[in-house]
């Protein structure tokens, strides 16, 4: 079985792989997520005054409801 | 031998000549402000809110904006994410009319008494003008009173003139910098592009929303010049962004404007534009923080977007409302700007 990967949804890549300080710095200031935590596609993000919603072709829509 | 003359200070000029008797400081006036030592920010941000109070009055202009075509954009402006000529991120995106119609109402029920829809584009097409106009026209038919101002890139006077049917009371277009650094950040038209679709604006009727960004290379010279240029152009309201170095764009590695300089720059823009709209943009929440939007409210600045920006989030809408409240600041209503 292989391993669950998860991604870095400010730069994209594995949460494994270096330091992701100031991914999640930016993501809890000014950011909305960019890529899907599930597979690192780009998502289509529309961002609104009061929220968000990115959404994954693959993994679906998320918001900043949720 | 005779003494040389001693040089006037620049905050005494300005407070006579600024706060006095409503003249904008010139170029070299400008950039002895933003040469000023930090010890002298406090005096500064005080005299530029006491300009603003005189020339603008006590209110706060609130104002909502959101993207309604996102991304995918032919120009190659260096400080933007929706660029399609850089490897960002960003994808693109188009806001349906519901989207649109729930937006403008999230705005309105903050107060604000503006919103403004922004199309990442060199200039509209026709696809994108009917889609404003449908909703606009939505916007309406929801009972949302909201004025509403654009952004969509560079216009032909046919289209000036479209807006203007449509009932946009603003536009904003922002020349981003001084003309002699433009080029180092947009090269697929010209700064003077720009400024030609100000003047049709501004002949149309419409007000004139015209700002831009600081902490993209430029020297404080041209910051200066800068702020004089958007003097001359006597826009209704001036928007001040602060660089989001976002990824995957030319300026992915620029650093944050630091505050003290920040401040310097909010105060030095009212010095040159007493009677203008000064109104905190993208970009304020890293380079200041909470403490530092409070010295911006209090140096000078008379408006704020609330809420999100267009591809980067800002603080929530009732935190800037829970502030301005604080420092006992009255949101502008909207029958004043009817």
């Amino acid at each position: 079985m292989n391993p669950v990967m998860t991604y870095c949804s400010f730069c994209g890549k594995e949460e494994a792989d270096g330091d992701h300080a100031f991914c999640r710095q930016r993501l809890s200031m000014i950011d909305p997520p960019r890529y899907c935590s599930e597979c690192a596609r780009r998502m289509v993000v529309q961002v609104t005054p009061d929220g968000w919603t990115a959404r994954c072709s693959r993994h679906g829509e998320i918001t900043s409801a949720r | 031998m005779t003494a040389a003359p001693e040089r006037i200070d620049v905050l005494d000029e300005a407070r006579e000549q600024v706060l006095e008797r409503g003249v904008g400081l010139s170029e070299a006036q400008v950039l002895q402000v933003l040469e000023l030592p930090d010890d002298r920010i406090p005096e500064l941000l005080a005299l530029a809110h006491e300009v603003r109070e005189r020339w603008c009055g006590p209110e706060v202009e609130v104002e909502g904006i959101v993207s309604l075509k996102t991304g995918g954009c032919p120009e190659d402006c260096h400080f933007c994410s929706q660029s399609g000529q850089f490897p960002s991120p960003v994808r693109s995106a188009w806001l349906d009319i519901p989207g649109l119609v729930r937006a403008a109402r999230q705005t309105r029920e903050t107060g604000a008494t503006e919103f403004c829809i922004v199309a990442a584009v060199r200039g509209p097409d026709k696809r994108l003008l009917s889609q404003v106009r449908d909703g606009i026209k939505a916007i309406r038919e929801d009972g949302n009173d909201i004025q509403i101002a654009c952004s969509l890139g560079m216009l032909t006077q046919e289209q000036v003139d479209e807006l203007v049917a449509m009932g946009v009371h603003r536009y904003n277009h922002n020349l981003e910098t001084a003309r002699s650094h433009f080029p180092n950040v947009v090269t697929t038209h010209s700064w003077e592009e720009r400024w030609d679709t100000l003047r049709m604006i501004r002949d149309a009727g419409m007000e004139v929303c015209c700002g831009g960004i600081i902490g993209m290379g430029e020297t404080l010279a041209q910051r200066a010049e800068f702020a004089v240029q958007l003097a001359e152009l006597e826009p209704d309201e001036v928007p001040l962004n602060f660089l989001i170095p976002n990824p995957g764009t030319p300026y992915e590695n620029y650093p944050v404007v630091e505050g003290a300089e920040a401040l310097r720059t909010v105060g030095a823009f009212r010095l040159a534009l007493p009677r203008t709209i000064l109104r905190f943009a993208g970009g304020r929440e890293l380079t200041f923080g909470d403490l530092g939007a409070k010295q911006g409210m209090l140096g000078g600045i008379n408006a704020i977007i609330v809420g999100n920006y267009l591809t980067n989030l800002g603080r929530p809408a009732q935190q800037d409302l829970d502030m301005l409240e604080e420092l006992s600041m009255p949101i502008k209503a909207l029958s004043q700007t009817l």
